[in-house]
C-alpha cells in the first residue's frame, strides 16, 4: 500500500475527530493533528485504536508518541505494516 | 470490600461522591453513593424544589466509573499502558456522552456500573451506567478520562 493511499485513507479516520471539518480538504504531510486540526489531545488515542484496527496492525508506546503530524503518522502505519508483513 | 482505593482519590467533603466500591476488577466497577440532603447544591437547584444537577450526576458516574477504575488500572501495574501515579497526579475528564433518564431527587441512593472499553496510553474509556434503588436506568453514557501529570514509565 503507497502513501498516497494511506494519506487519502487516513483523512477518514481522521473526519469524525476534527473540529473543523473544511481543514480536512486542505491537510498536507506537514498538517499537525493538534495545533491545526483542533483535534483533543486525549482524541489520538482513538486515532490509533482506528488505525490499528484499519492497517491489523499494533502500535506501542514509542511510535505512538511520534504520532502527532499527518506524515508522521503515515511513517509509523508503513513501518509497522512492514513489521508484520 | 473494595473501599481502600478510595484513600487515593483527590477529592474531600463536599466534591467526593463515592460511598462504597462493591466490585472492582482490571474490566469495571461498581459502587454507590447516597445523595446528601444537605448537599451545597440543592439550595439553588431548584429553590423550593431541589433535583440533583445533572453534572453532579455525571460527576458521581465519572468519579466511581472512571477515576476509581483509572487508580484501580494505573496502581495495579498494567505495563501495557506504560503510565504510574504519583502525588501531583490527578484525573482530568476528557469526554461524556451521557443521556438521562429519571430524575434523582435528594437522599436518594444510586448505583453505578462501568464497564472498561480500553485502557491505552494512559486514556480510560468506559461506557457507565446508573441506577437507582428501584433499579431503574437513570443516566447512561460513554466517559474518557486520562489521569494528569501520570509519570510515563519507559
Amino acid at each position: 500500500m503507497d502513501r498516497k493511499t494511506i494519506f487519502t485513507e487516513l483523512k477518514k479516520v481522521l473526519a469524525p475527530y476534527t473540529e473543523n471539518k473544511e481543514m480536512l480538504d486542505g491537510i498536507s504531510e506537514e498538517t499537525d493533528l493538534i495545533r491545526d486540526l483542533k483535534i483533543n489531545s486525549a482524541n489520538l488515542v482513538d486515532i490509533i485504536i482506528d488505525a490499528e484496527s484499519q492497517y491489523n496492525i499494533e502500535i506501542d508506546f514509542d511510535s505512538a508518541e511520534k504520532m502527532y503530524k499527518v506524515g508522521s503518522c503515515i511513517d509509523v502505519i508503513i513501518d509497522k505494516m512492514n513489521q508484520s508483513a | 470490600m473494595y473501599n481502600d482505593i478510595l484513600t487515593y482519590l483527590p477529592y474531600k467533603s463536599s466534591f467526593l461522591f463515592i460511598d462504597n466500591i462493591s466490585a472492582l476488577d482490571m474490566n469495571g466497577v461498581t459502587g454507590d453513593y447516597t445523595l446528601r440532603k444537605d448537599a451545597f447544591f440543592y439550595e439553588d437547584h431548584f429553590v423550593n424544589n431541589p433535583v440533583t444537577p445533572g453534572v453532579i450526576i455525571t460527576e458521581i458516574m465519572a468519579q466511581i466509573g472512571l477515576v476509581v477504575l483509572g487508580i484501580h488500572l494505573i496502581i495495579s501495574g498494567n505495563r501495557k499502558a506504560g503510565v504510574t501515579m504519583d502525588g501531583g497526579s490527578f484525573p482530568l475528564l476528557t469526554a461524556t456522552d451521557v443521556s438521562f433518564f429519571k430524575m434523582v431527587l435528594p437522599g436518594e441512593k444510586v448505583i453505578v456500573t462501568s464497564k472498561k472499553q480500553y485502557f491505552r496510553f494512559g486514556k480510560l474509556k468506559c461506557l457507565i451506567e446508573m441506577h437507582n434503588g428501584a433499579a431503574e436506568l437513570v443516566a447512561k453514557g460513554i466517559f474518557s478520562g486520562i489521569i494528569k501529570n501520570a509519570v510515563i514509565k519507559k
